[in-house]
């Protein structure tokens, strides 16, 4: 490969929260509800790396934390276009929080060696913290721009990009390397063609424990042992009803009932 | 792990834009002064950027002890890692036992870099904050896309957090409020890597501001039919907001939407006309003053929440309430005059 970028984009499994259920007596998920699915934000992570692949060149590789089952979600990325794919797996990765996980990513990155930019996802919508990107970043000693909503120009030494923070739109140029989040209004993620589905079916994927990874005079840094932070419980976010009144009579007389209701309030122009 | 044992106070980041304090900054302020006066520590506040030592004050008059000023104008906008270079700098030499920052985009694009570099824990986007009997932090967020609450704790120090806007209160500003203000030399790199070519304000409505929101839901029928609230929100002085199908559909934009990802409201009144109520929608209106409900469904999740429950049709009475208003408004008029 002459010209190019190395682009590495991180990916998650996580259950698909459209069909998963939640046992809200016990303020758990079941996971038996729903299959595993790439999180959503990671497919246009993945649709902005083909992009750039089909615009200046380059090698994709994804790479993913999770158990052996986390293999599904990085066939799926390279079906969409990812040309290699690691799976960190070990169980004493297992149990990690946004640090921890970040720290692992950072690993196996830096074990792949010089890269120009990796693309996460904005957020996942299982642990759903947005946390990991910027956290990975500074465990590389490079720049960030997070909620990227459009990729406005790019070449083999920098990037530019529309992020929205807030009230305001700001354009960034970042120059290499560096890492991006990206939103779901980044792109349309393209549909894996039949063909790349099986294609991917029978492609490698390199699994690292923690064994492989360089920084291994660490190992205080991962999974549980590396979390800082600990759910101590979990409970439904609808606990207590407010004992609303119902408005009674027909239609106009409740119209009138709460026009008065909202003069009351002083909403009115 | 950096378990400090000598980490005591509470540290606040003042986000700013343009020179101004960003409204979060006061709430975290309240909820900083809070816990402070619960651990009998200190409140300190941490404002970068340039040209806003006039803002310092502010920080007091809402419930800091002790301001530090960064001021440069490498700051003056938002760069994450500037600001999270000074930030780890502050963290290390002030030892703070709490660091808060405001759950908005910038907030939580620099937190993770912060916690990161400090090897601590961080809690995304708390709801709500308290503290264990031993004065640990006690954090308390939405995961899984905001069906389940999760409470969660740090065992390193500071314990770092994000907080949601609008959802913590700020004490009255006070300017009799005596303070310390220390200015900091800030350290700035000449080169980061990133270069902001431009900033410019989104513009568009302003729901998280709004002191009266009129949404609409998948019971409307077609996109044209926003316009029936939009009447009633001109007759309230409110603006229009949205569950999320009307945006995915392409009706209204994304700055209307109302939810977990979305905007979070908190207005006086809020009407919901033909929203069922759904976890996500909920997460970001259910601290309204008043919530109006209109839906044809009395058994509508929406109505538990609602303080009016109006059970009927919206395509019946938005029109009529609109009527309503007008008439009440006219005999009010008349009143005023006699
Ligand atoms: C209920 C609950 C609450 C939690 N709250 C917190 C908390 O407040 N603080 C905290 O530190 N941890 C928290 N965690 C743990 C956290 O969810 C896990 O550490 C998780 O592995 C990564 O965080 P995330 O899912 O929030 O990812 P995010 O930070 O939201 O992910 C952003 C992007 O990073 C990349 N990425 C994330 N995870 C991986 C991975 N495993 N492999 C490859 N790429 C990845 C993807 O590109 C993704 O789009 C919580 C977990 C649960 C179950
Ligand atoms: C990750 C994730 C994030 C999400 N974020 C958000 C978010 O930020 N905001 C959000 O709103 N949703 C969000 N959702 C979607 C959410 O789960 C619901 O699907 C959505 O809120 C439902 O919108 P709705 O109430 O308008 O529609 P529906 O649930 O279809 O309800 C329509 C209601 O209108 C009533 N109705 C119908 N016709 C009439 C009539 N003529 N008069 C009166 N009432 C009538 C019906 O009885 C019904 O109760 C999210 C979902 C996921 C998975």
């Amino acid at each position: 490969m002459s010209k190019g970028l190395k682009i590495v984009v991180l990916v998650k499994q996580v259950p698909d929260i459209e069909k998963v259920r939640f046992d809200y007596e016990k303020g758990r998920l079941d996971r038996s509800s729903a299959e595993a699915v790439i999180n959503p934000f990671d497919l246009n992570a993945l649709e902005a790396a083909a992009q750039i692949k089909e615009k200046i060149g380059g090698v994709v590789t994804a790479v993913s934390m999770g158990p052996e089952q986390a293999k599904d979600a990085l066939r799926d990325a390279l079906a969409r276009g990812a040309d290699e794919a690691v799976l960190l797996s070990d169980l004493r990765f297992a149990g990690a929080d946004t640090l921890a996980t970040s720290y692992t990513l950072s690993c196996a990155v830096r074990k792949l060696g010089a890269f120009d930019l990796i693309i996460c996802g904005e957020k996942t919508i299982d642990g759903d913290t947005a946390q990991v990107g910027p956290e990975v970043a500074e465990f590389l000693g490079i720049p960030h721009v997070a909620y990227v909503d459009e990729i406005l120009d790019i070449s083999i030494a920098e990037i530019t990009v529309k992020s929205r923070l807030d009230g305001d739109n700001y354009v960034v140029k970042m120059r290499f390397p560096g890492l991006i989040t990206v939103t779901k209004d980044a792109n349309v993620p393209r549909l894996p063609t039949l063909k790349d589905k099986l294609r991917s079916r029978k492609a490698e994927i390199t699994v690292w424990g923690m064994k492989d990874l360089a920084c291994l005079d660490e190992k205080q840094f991962f999974g549980l042992q590396g979390s800082p932070t600990g759910v101590a419980k979990v409970f439904a976010p609808t606990s207590g009803k407010k004992k609303g009144q119902i408005v009674m009579g027909t239609p106009e007389e409740k119209a009138r009932r709460i026009a008065e209701i909202l003069l009351k309030l002083g909403a009115s122009q | 792990m950096n378990n400090v044992p000598d980490a005591e106070g509470v540290l606040v980041f003042a986000e700013q834009n343009n020179g101004l304090v960003h409204p979060v900054s006061f709430e975290l302020l309240g909820k900083g002064r809070d816990l402070a006066d619960r651990l009998g520590v200190k409140l300190s506040a941490a404002l970068l950027g340039h040209g806003v030592h006039k803002e310092a004050l502010e920080l007091v008059y809402y419930g800091a002890d002790v301001v530090y000023v960064f001021d440069s104008p490498f700051l003056s906008m938002f760069d994450p890692v500037q600001y999270a270079k000074n930030l780890v700098r502050l963290v290390t030499e002030t030892r703070p036992a709490i660091f808060l920052l405001g759950a908005t985009r910038l907030g939580r694009s620099l937190a993770p870099r912060v916690a990161a570099a400090l090897r601590t824990g961080l809690t995304a986007d708390c709801v709500d904050l308290d503290l264990d009997e031993n004065g640990n932090l006690v954090q308390v967020r939405p995961a899984f896309s905001g069906n389940i609450m999760a409470q969660i704790k740090t065992k390193t120090r500071p314990q770092m957090a994000t907080v949601r806007y609008k959802v913590m209160k700020a004490n009255a500003r006070d300017p009799r409020r005596k303070g310390k203000v220390i200015v900091k030399e800030p350290e700035v790199l000449s080169d980061t890597g990133i270069q902001i070519l431009e900033k410019t304000a989104v513009g568009g409505v302003n729901l998280a501001e709004a002191e009266v929101v009129v949404s609409g839901g998948r019971g409307l029928k077609s996109p044209g039919d926003i316009a029936l609230l939009k009447e009633l929100a001109k007759e309230l002085g409110g603006v229009v907001g949205s569950s999320r199908p009307l945006v995915d559909a392409g009706w209204i934009s994304r700055d209307h939407q109302v939810g977990f990802s979305g905007h979070t409201v908190k207005p006086r009144v809020y009407v919901a006309c033909g929203i069922s109520g759904s976890p996500q929608h909920l997460f970001g209106m259910r601290d309204s003053d008043v919530i109006i409900a209109i839906n044809k469904d009395a058994s509508a999740p929406i109505f538990n929440v609602a303080d009016y429950c109006v059970v009927g049709d919206i395509y019946e009475i938005v029109p009529l309430l609109v009527q309503e208003l007008r008439k009440l408004k006219a005999v009010k008029n008349l009143d005023e005059r006699k």
